[in-house]
């Protein structure tokens, strides 16, 4: 069945004889996310027998918290490389964002929420620009992004220091509206007896959307056509180029609630952050089964994919291990994963 | 019948890709209920006039005029609304996405709040897919996954439910066994007997005879001949199509080859 798209009602098929029903083993097969989710309770059950204080609820919560921080974005970045295209500003983008509303509110003493409001507009209008772009250009997205990311970090240095003298930005805890945009932005809920942070709700609730628009709407019809075959789309009228854009402006869209967390989290931005943190989302949407080539994917497989990443990056400090390792485990992970996914299509492909 | 608006006139038109002239001063019409054929070699520039027609490209010169007004198309979106749908030689699909959800790529029915109509998609596209004589395991599956010949009934099925005025068919029947092809010539037939205009391309005049109106014949971007039925037989056709001359030397080579073959193996 199709991998680019669940299928919840597979009664019309069921009449035909040539079709041998599907055993539900199969039909996991033809997931997208299955490698990922093996993946994940391979992960799980090991740091439970390494790490004692693992299976703690609160360590899950942090766990859950690593998670979100990376799932947002990568919610986004999956369903651009669906589309087929990767933006490497991703990483640095989040801190522009945070830098904009912490700097325009601090500089002009704006209620917060102003500045949380121009950081949207700023940060959808360099997304916007991305995809402008790769549309006017033709150039790989890859270049592309690999510019404004140079660009951003740059500017996100610069414009810091230039304005305050400094490497981050002033603190913004004492100025209005901080106390109810962090409410919504960096807020711990209590969950049966549990502090859980407001981002995993963030992070669920975008996963539960991208799903939906992926699934159930056109535009993600379009969003698998153009990443799949973009020239055949466009011949049977999908708008590729505004499918293209609008999917480097939703993952502007995941770098502003990241933004927005980090301003209200942490009250200050440091404005060398998030270089390096592009590869961690392109990997939670690899190991979650998007293909490199476009076409294919899921929002939850990314999400998944997430979830590894932090079981990984706070199972290591619950093992008492070296946070070194961190970044070898993710690597062994990422060629794992890969393989298995393409060893589960090319069984996915043979079984028909 | 020169009374009539035509649903789609194409008057002395040319495009270059870069500096290669792949079309020259065409000139074609397509009237409601009548079939145009468009024959020629390889290379001859027949998709290049169709993908004009379907708004893929744009021409360089002279003018479209779509029931007679002149158009230029940004996209094939524009011309689809116009309701000028087009088979592609390269079927335009994707691969990886399911069977259904091809069919009604670009042009998907929705139910409220934008949701997509599943059900509904599903059962059309088996359902005109079982018109077109292909019964199909599951809609769900990768278009990949089909032959070649199922493909191209997908393709050709979605155009025909999607095309409301006129159709365009870009060497539909050359993956074809003879029994679809036959049934691809019948629906060229029904979509003429239901008035819409059609615009088939072919290799095979044998093909294009039977069903045609109008035969524009193209040799490396120029017409070598625009004819309507009674001005041409379908020996003249097929003659005009290949060069006759050409044919017959071939014809000529290939005998005299074989016999040299024959002499080689009974030594
Ligand atoms: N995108 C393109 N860029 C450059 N040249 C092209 C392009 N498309 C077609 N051509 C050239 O234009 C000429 C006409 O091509 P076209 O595809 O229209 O031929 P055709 O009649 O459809 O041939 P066939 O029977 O093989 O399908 C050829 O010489 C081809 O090489
Ligand atoms: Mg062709």
């Amino acid at each position: 069945m199709g991998q680019a798209v669940a299928d919840p009602s597979p009664k019309v098929a069921g009449g035909d004889e040539r079709l041998a029903q599907r055993s539900l083993a199969r039909r996991l097969l033809s997931r997208p996310e299955l490698g990922a989710l093996l993946g994940a309770v391979v992960v799980f059950v090991f740091f439970s027998v390494v790490a004692d204080a693992f299976l703690r609820a609160e360590s899950f919560s942090t766990v859950l918290y690593a998670a979100s921080t990376f799932g947002i974005m990568a919610v986004g970045v999956s369903l651009l490389m669906i589309g087929g295209e990767f933006d490497l500003s991703a990483g640095v983008m989040v801190t522009t964002s945070a830098l904009v509303a912490a700097l325009v509110s601090y500089q002009l003493t704006l209620n917060l929420w102003v500045g949380v409001a121009i950081s949207f507009v700023v940060t959808l209008a360099l997304g916007f620009l991305n995809g402008l772009l790769y549309v006017k250009t033709g150039l790989p997205s890859f270049i592309i992004t690999l510019a404004t990311f140079f660009m951003l970090a740059g500017a996100n240095l610069g414009v810091t220091k230039a304005v305050t003298g400094n490497v981050a930005s002033d603190s913004v805890r004492d100025m209005d509206g901080f106390s109810s945009a962090r409410a919504v932005f960096a807020s711990q809920l209590d969950i049966g007896g549990v502090s859980v942070n407001i981002t995993v709700f963030w992070w669920l609730l975008l996963v539960a959307v991208a799903t939906w628009i992926l699934l159930r709407t056109r535009i993600g019809n379009w969003i698998f056509a153009v990443g799949g075959a973009p020239a055949s789309a466009r011949a049977v009228g999908v708008p590729v180029d505004r499918t293209k854009i609008g999917l480097f402006m939703g993952v502007a869209f995941c770098a502003w609630l990241s933004g927005m967390h980090l301003v209200f989290a942490f009250a200050t931005v440091q404005s060398g952050e998030g270089v390096g943190n592009e590869f961690f989302y392109i990997i939670c949407a690899v190991i979650g089964g998007c293909l490199l080539t476009g076409g294919y994917g899921s929002a939850v497989g990314a999400a998944i994919g997430a979830f590894i990443f932090g079981m990984t990056n706070k199972g290591i400090v619950y093992a008492e291990w070296n946070p070194d390792w961190f970044k070898f485990f993710l690597g062994a992970m990422l060629l794992l994963a890969t393989v298995v996914n393409l060893v589960v299509r090319r069984r996915m492909e043979q079984s028909r | 019948m020169s009374e009539r608006v035509p649903l789609v006139r194409l008057d002395g038109v040319g495009k270059n890709y870069g500096n290669i002239i792949a079309l020259r001063d065409v000139s074609l019409e397509v009237h409601a209920g009548e079939v145009a054929c468009v024959l020629g070699d390889n290379g001859a520039g027949k998709s290049t006039l169709i993908k004009i027609i379907a708004g893929l490209h744009r021409h360089d010169t002279g003018t479209y005029e779509v029931q007679g007004e002149p158009v230029v198309f940004e996209s094939p979106r524009d011309a689809l609304d116009r309701g000028i749908a087009t088979v592609y030689q390269d079927l335009a699909v994707v691969p990886l996405m399911p069977v259904w959800r091809n069919f009604f790529l670009g042009s998907e029915k929705r139910k409220a709040w934008g949701m997509l109509d599943v059900d509904f998609m599903r059962r059309t596209t088996k359902a005109e897919l079982l018109r077109m004589g292909i019964d199909l395991r599951d809609v769900d599956q990768p278009i990949g996954t089909l032959s070649g010949g199922e493909r191209q009934c997908v393709a050709i099925a979605r155009a025909v439910y999607f095309g409301a005025k006129v159709l365009i068919l870009d060497e539909p029947t050359a993956a074809l066994g003879v029994k679809q092809a036959g049934v691809v010539l019948r629906y060229i037939v029904q979509a003429r007997e239901r008035g819409l205009g059609v615009v088939f391309i072919t290799h095979n005049p044998h093909h294009a005879y039977p069903v045609g109106d109008r035969f524009l014949i193209l040799n490396r971007g120029r017409v070598l001949g625009y004819h309507t039925k009674d001005e041409i037989t379908r020996e003249d056709l097929t003659s005009l199509m290949a060069g006759g001359a050409e044919l017959q030397q071939l014809a000529h080579e290939l005998e005299s080859t074989s016999r040299t073959v024959a002499e080689e193996l009974t030594e």
